[in-house]
């Protein structure tokens, strides 16, 4: 209750952008060592990865992987826009401007991409 | 005003909240609603004040949770329902009540060379200075600030890091580095590229959000970023 | 804590990461139509000095990246100072690149690998 009311507090855009940033890159690099002892297994014991890898296509796993894949993305956008805000001297709008062109232009790409495969 | 009377949360201690009821009236701050607090239910209720028109930058307090300049802010604006919480400034550390030591703010002040460095003396001439230049714009942004620790209190990082410098330091310094008439350029780099320095600062803008002067201590920040790394590359440290 | 060092390798490297999370986020997307195998991992990336390259830097740039990122963390929530926050941020650098070369290894150049 007491953590909540300290979140509602602080919880404007700027603020909510630092949050997921820093859960995001915490959560990436908890994940990182088990993505790197599975990858491995390639060398270890190939039967027990192809075992992994099949559990991908369970529901719960998928679900997991596209977090994942989301974390990435999000702490990576999040990112070259913290470092946007700091390196370019900017004004805000342009950089507002510059942020949403970006976003729009990576959903095109993405699309398209999967369009063509 | 709807209420008749205000139920008034204040903090006098880590673990102790009083409530006291306070009659609302049609033009009442949050400061107003203190005073009538320390004058009329509780005398030994200890708080600061000065001005009271936002100029001094002394009654700044925690409000529902949020850093407040408190003889500006009129008490609809925060009332939850009819209640109010009131606590003492967040990230120093308190005297008694509602009064904190503001030592720590104003020695990291210092700290962060936020102090006049000047090559002249009384005898040489008065510099021109040229209003329109774009480093004398970035001066000009920083320089309403009241020292009035809400930014210090609504940041995060000087919540997990006693040695941050925290933005208002960091935004003198920024606004000194800017200033034609001063020339400690190497000495401010130095001191916010410390360990408290601008570099622990995440960007989560609760200084600008909250800045009851409507400044803007994240950017100045980000420009003393900016600066330290073009020495970097320049430097090499 | 971060001093300008510290705050400079990790933007850097998250600079020089940038390109990297693309590409792997868009072999990611390829790679899941139609199902994973190790073999089909292995196909790709089997002996291929390019992806050797790609994987290999990407696990250096991580590991500086997530090592210093982990320290602010530790610092700002877990309290942890002076030379035990250094010990951790090299534990985590130096377990990230020895966990991350052996998987990188494992990948492209080890022995019966995807035997």
């Amino acid at each position: 209750m007491k953590v909540a009311k300290g979140i509602t507090s602080r919880a404007h855009p700027l603020w909510l952008a630092y949050i997921m940033h820093r859960l995001s890159g915490l959560a990436l690099a908890i994940f990182l060592p088990l993505h790197f002892w599975v990858l491995a297994m390639a060398m270890t014991d190939p039967v027990r990865l192809d075992g992994f890898l099949h559990l991908t296509e369970e529901g719960v796993v998928k679900l997991a992987e596209f977090g994942l894949v989301f974390l990435l993305a999000i702490h990576m956008f999040g990112g070259l826009r913290l470092m946007a805000m700091e390196w370019l001297p900017w004004s805000t709008s342009q950089k507002t401007l510059a942020a949403g062109a970006t976003a729009v232009s990576f959903c095109i790409a993405v699309l398209f991409f999967m369009r063509a495969i | 005003m709807t209420a008749e009377v205000l139920k008034v949360a204040i903090q006098r201690d880590a673990d102790r909240v009083d409530t006291f009821d306070v009659p609302a009236y049609e033009n009442q701050t949050v400061l107003d609603v203190v005073s009538w607090v320390q004058q009329n239910a509780d005398p030994t209720l200890s708080y600061r004040f000065a001005c009271r028109v936002g100029m001094c930058g002394s009654c700044a307090m925690m409000v529902n949770g949020v850093p407040r300049w408190t003889c500006r802010t009129h008490i609809s604006k925060v009332l939850d329902g009819n209640a109010v919480t009131i606590g003492p400034l967040r990230n120093l550390p308190v005297i008694k009540d509602l009064a904190v030591d503001m030592d720590p703010f104003f020695d990291k002040w210092i700290a962060a060379e936020g102090v006049h460095h000047g090559a002249l003396t009384r005898d040489d001439e008065i510099a021109p200075i040229d209003e329109t230049s774009a480093t004398r714009v970035e001066a000009n942004a920083g320089i309403e600030c009241i020292n009035c620790s809400v930014c210090y209190a609504a940041c995060d990082t000087v919540a997990g890091n006693v040695d941050y410098l925290g933005p208002a330091a960091l935004q003198r310094a920024w606004t000194l580095l800017n200033d034609a008439k001063d020339e400690g350029r190497t000495a401010i780099l130095d001191a916010v590229s410390g360990k408290g320095g601008c570099h622990n600062c995440h960007s989560m803008g609760s200084c600008t959000a909250y800045c009851p002067n409507d400044l803007d201590p994240m950017s100045a920040i980000a420009g003393l970023k900016r600066e330290t790394a073009k020495n970097f590359f320049k430097r090499g440290h | 804590m971060l001093s300008l060092q510290l705050y400079m390798f990790q933007r850097l490297s998250a600079l020089l990461m940038a390109p990297f999370v693309i590409g792997h986020l868009a072999v990611m997307i390829y790679a899941i139509q139609g199902g994973l195998s190790a073999a089909e991992i292995l196909g790709r990336t089997q002996g291929s000095v390019l992806w050797f390259l790609f994987y290999g830097t990407f696990v250096v740039a991580v590991s500086i990246h997530g090592a210093i990122g982990l320290r602010a963390v530790a610092f700002e929530w877990g309290g942890l100072k002076g030379a035990a926050l250094d010990g951790f941020m090299w534990l985590v650098g130096l377990g990230l690149f020895a966990l991350g070369a052996r998987a990188v290894w494992a990948v492209t150049f080890a022995k019966g690998a995807g035997a």
